[in-house]
């Protein structure tokens, strides 16, 4: 048993006629992942650079129907992002990456109701997607390299942190059963909880590393989680420490208001709840190492 | 994006909000002239983007026009919160009954559009929602459909109002969602909204938030942006989509992604260094906005080292190390330049660095601790 992905996934790529559609595409196949359609509307029957055997398509639904897709990647621009998870959602995909950044809150608004009333899944959006190593199958943005095969889950609100963290890991001996990155936005598909929940059921992990930051409430939400429902070890770290309150930073979620969503605040529920904090990312490695040794 | 009272009154006042009218004065003669207008008793507020003006002593009363020339010679001028305030609002002072919070904003905790309305208005809801949960009326709504009147009726019923005041509350309720959808805002809010002793519903403060994701294709609304209140390098760094937050440190940052930017900041703090801005260079930067990213960094003279810190991933090493070496070409000045380069294309990214004499580092803590070494 694998999180999320596995040797049955058939992934399509949304936007795979752009530059990082197509380029990531490759970087998909290149990790073994199984790149089986591209959609661009207007583009159907384009060649796509690199993956000359990839069929595009103009609707979803056709690359469906075609090629038994079964998660899609989105690399579409943020005007027209929701608008895809929309068409992914109605063409009944099991799980949708939206790696797109700066989409207008307004419409995940006018998404998240139709999401919860379907059996698709959403990873994202502004995320890096999701990597499982054991199964060579990634998809999303990150560099595949940096990857092994292993005993830990990583489970993140931030792209490069969490290619920072699979660093150290994979330089420490520790290889990972999945990393994901549930994205930097305030309205997102997946939450902290769910993919806990998805590694403590998870036979193939025995320990989690989990990276937070300032702003909103999720990180305590799954140190609440983590206190009732988690046996397995957790570490974390928290990014925004040094961060000044009322500013966005950078990501759109990423705001301490008034005395909400603080860093000390984040890490005193979570540290209440068990979890090893530590105050550099190499740190909350090396805490969760030495608890798995 | 805080838009300003003024705008938000107005934009209040289209979509049907009982909004008293107003002024916009820049000297203690224009505040005069528009209080004369109104005759009677005037309120005099900054107009500020940042909150806590009344404590700042940013709103006073006035009872005539000499008395608002007054006061607005008192505020015009002031700091509040390191804003200078250019401009004040003058408008009729409304008798006060009692006051009411109507909000909408976003609830991340439950992913979901929220209008909230308490009983307890013109105090932060923050501190209601501290000290008496139970006293905050909500309504969670799919933003395609709006809230239906029933719900909205329900809640001004909640709130004590009467008959006729709850048809008139509905009205300004629906409002305030029209304006939250349309302005693509992260919070539309008024507070207090106001009972006169003669019964009236009166929005006597308009506060409104732009989603910043959405201005692209809201250009009326990024016409209301007050450039003059923000940082000069943080609009250039906007305008060249980049995210840049000055700080009060000496060890400029230039990283991808907001997260490992973040944590850049936490790990130079960790090892004794103070950082000198927050700077997300932005996914998938070319070399162009690599090289604009410095520039900025150096353009704030407190900096002494810069310390680069990318993990490729959509971003991709050479491109980056491109920009590098382009932005060194025409740095104003010389100062020690750390580089932590991994990720996608990282071969290709360090060779170009190697070739121009720049070695670049694996590790972001020994980059981190090289970077605090070098302003010792």
């Amino acid at each position: 048993m694998s999180v999320l992905l596995d040797a049955s996934t058939r992934v399509v790529v949304q936007g795979i006629t752009g530059r990082q559609g197509a380029f990531h595409a490759q970087r998909m196949a290149e990790a073994g992942t199984a790149v089986v359609a591209g959609v661009t509307p207007g583009r159907a029957g384009a060649a796509v650079d690199g993956l000359p055997s990839v069929p595009v398509f103009n609707t979803m639904a056709e690359a469906v129907s075609d090629t038994g897709a079964n998660v899609a990647c989105i690399f579409v621009p943020p005007p027209f992002a929701a608008d895809a998870i929309l068409e992914d959602i109605s063409a009944g995909l099991e799980l949708i990456v939206c790696i797109t950044e700066g989409i207008p809150v307004i419409d995940m608004l006018r998404v998240m109701p139709v999401l919860r009333g379907s059996s698709s899944r959403l990873i994202g959006p502004n995320c890096p997607g999701i990597a499982v190593p054991g199964a060579q199958v990634k998809v999303g943005i990150m560099p595949w390299e940096i990857h092994a095969p292993g005993r830990v889950g990583v489970v993140s609100r931030s792209g490069t942190l969490t290619y920072e963290v699979v660093q150290h890991l994979t330089d420490g001996g520790l290889g990972q059963s999945a990393a994901v990155g549930i994205g930097g936005d305030p309205i997102i598909g997946t939450r902290f909880t769910d993919v806990l929940e998805l590694y403590e059921q998870d036979d193939e992990t025995d320990g989690i590393v989990l990276l937070g930051e300032i702003g909103g409430g999720d990180e305590e939400q799954a140190a609440q989680f983590i206190h009732e429902r988690v046996t397995k070890p957790v570490s974390a770290f928290i990014a925004g420490k040094t961060a000044p309150p009322e500013r966005r930073m950078g990501h759109a979620g990423a705001i301490v208001s008034g005395s909400e969503g603080t860093a000390a605040g984040k890490e005193a529920a979570l540290r209440e709840a068990g979890v090893l904090v530590g105050d550099t990312p190499r740190e909350a490695v090396e805490l969760l190492a030495a608890q798995l040794s | 994006m805080n838009v300003h009272e003024s705008d938000a009154r107005r934009i209040f006042a289209d979509r049907g909000l009982p909004v008293p009218p107003s002024r916009v004065a820049t000297t203690p003669d224009e505040a005069a002239t528009a209080a004369a207008e109104f005759a009677g008793l005037v309120v005099v507020k900054a107009l500020v983007l940042a909150g806590g003006r009344g404590k700042a002593g940013g709103v006073k009363l006035a009872d005539g026009a000499e008395a608002a020339r007054d006061a607005a010679q008192q505020i015009l001028g002031l700091e509040i919160r390191g804003e200078r305030v250019r401009r004040v609002l003058v408008a009729p002072a409304v008798d006060i009954e009692r006051e009411i919070y109507l909000g909408v904003t976003i609830d991340r905790e439950r992913q979901s559009a929220v209008v909230m309305a308490s009983a307890s208005g013109g105090i932060e809801i923050e501190e209601v929602a501290a000290a008496t949960p139970e006293a905050i009326e909500r309504i969670e709504f799919d933003v395609a459909r709006g809230v239906d009147a029933w719900q909205a009726r329900a809640v001004g019923f909640a709130l004590g109002l009467g008959g006729r005041q709850v048809l008139a509350f509905v009205g300004i309720l629906n409002g305030l969602v029209r304006v939250f959808v349309e302005c693509d805002a992260s919070l539309a809010e008024v507070n207090p909204l106001v009972v006169s002793p003669d019964g009236k519903l009166w929005a006597i403060d308009a506060k409104l938030n732009i989603d910043d994701n959405a201005l692209g294709r809201r250009p009326a609304l990024e016409q209301l942006r007050d450039a003059d209140a923000e940082e000069p390098a943080e609009a250039r760094a906007r305008a060249a989509g980049i995210s840049y937050i000055k700080l009060d440190g000496d060890i400029g940052c230039m990283v991808n992604g907001a997260g490992l930017a973040m944590a850049t900041m936490d790990v130079v703090k960790h090892y004794g260094g103070e950082p000198a801005n927050f700077l997300d260079v932005g996914g998938g930067a070319g070399a162009d906005r690599v090289s604009a990213a410095l520039s900025i960094i150096l353009d704030d003279p407190n900096v002494r080292a810069v310390f680069v810190n990318i993990f490729g991933g959509i971003t991709r090493a050479d491109d980056v190390a491109r920009g590098v070496l382009a932005a060194r070409e025409s740095m104003p000045r010389a100062v020690p330049l750390v580089v932590r380069l991994m990720g996608t294309n990282e071969a290709e990214g360090l060779r170009l660095l190697a070739d121009a004499g720049i070695q670049a580092e694996r590790s972001m803590d020994a980059a981190a601790r090289l970077a605090v070494e070098a302003v010792r």
